[in-house]
């Protein structure tokens, strides 16, 4: 919307359209998989499909992850992975055992990241980690609402909400930049750990 | 090795069908919404995810694959959303029972 050019309203659609450039390698990307057949006129039709979903559909703008760190993210996905088998056997252990339907109840789990993406991605990965379901999430107060299966099972409240932030941890080691790291206490600031040490990090 | 891939293939599938049967089982037997969801959140996904490998070890061939590739990827994507949606309808709408809510000011 910004450096509109009165004169020369093509460069703005232009610069609009280039600016969709991920929407539409995703969507070739998309094409192609689903047609199973690498030629040019599937990668064409997918990058204009993208373009076209991409206009049609606008959202706003999510915020980049900062950086990547393939050590953590290794360590991320393969938790991700064990924690999913896991959860599934629980669940339905819990499904086909005889006896009633546990005890569940819900907790609220305040977050560290105020960042949309980081807040989102945590609320996806903690539906899927064992025993929690994400119910309500309060973005202005970065606080999710979950759900757990079987409270007593899941060490309680307390456990649920360790477990959470242990998941979000992980999760920002992988992505957040060093900046964020250091502002949520999970990392020392480059010059070693001189400005107000742990006090960020209290929950 | 083609016995090799068949046997895993036959693994992937009964584990994928015992999965996706629990699935079925907790949503019959459960008694309230949020215990349903929980079932079509975790069980059914990772099911359906041993299914699609089972399928991918046997067919072998690239198109169907990378179908398969889609598919497991939109699952992953799409289900803790629909999980969330309706675990938050259900809250909004008062379908829960009282008793649910009450760990709810744990963190105050």
């Amino acid at each position: 919307m910004t450096g509109t050019d009165p004169e020369r309203p093509w460069r703005d659609r232009a610069r609009r359209i280039t600016a969709l450039w991920p929407t539409m390698v995703m969507g070739a990307a998309l094409w192609v998989l689903l047609w199973g057949d690498l030629s040019w006129a599937n990668v064409l039709a997918g990058v204009a499909l993208g373009a076209l979903v991409a206009l049609a559909f606008p959202l706003p703008p999510i915020g980049a992850a900062g950086t990547l760190r393939p050590g953590p993210l290794a360590h991320l996905v393969g938790r991700f992975v064990s924690d999913l088998v896991v959860a599934s056997f629980q669940v339905a252990w819990t499904a086909v055992r005889p006896g009633p339907t546990p005890r569940g109840g819900l907790v609220p789990v305040p977050l560290r990241s105020t960042s949309d993406l980081f807040i989102a991605t945590t609320a996806g990965l903690s539906s899927m980690v064992p025993g929690t379901v994400v119910v309500d999430l309060d973005r202005a107060g970065s606080t999710l609402r979950l759900h757990v299966l079987d409270l007593a099972g899941s060490g309680g409240p307390d456990g649920v909400r360790e477990s959470v932030r242990a998941l979000e941890e992980r999760l920002l080691r992988a992505f957040a930049t060093r900046a964020d790291l250091v502002r949520l206490g999970l990392a020392e600031p480059a010059g070693g750990p001189a400005a107000t040490p742990g006090k960020e990090g209290q929950p | 090795m083609s016995l090799v891939t068949d046997a895993a293939a036959a693994v992937c599938l009964l584990l994928g069908a015992f999965f996706s049967f629990s699935a079925g089982v907790g949503v019959v037997r459960f008694d309230n919404l949020f215990a349903r969801v929980h079932v079509v959140a975790k069980p059914q996904v990772l099911g359906m995810l041993l299914l699609l490998t089972g399928v991918a070890l046997r067919l072998q061939d690239r198109s169907s694959v990378t179908m398969l590739v889609l598919v497991a990827i939109f699952q992953l994507m799409t289900s803790p959303v629909a999980a969330h949606m309706v675990g938050s309808a259900g809250l909004r709408t008062g379908k829960v029972e009282p008793e649910f809510l009450e760990m709810d000011d744990g963190g105050r």
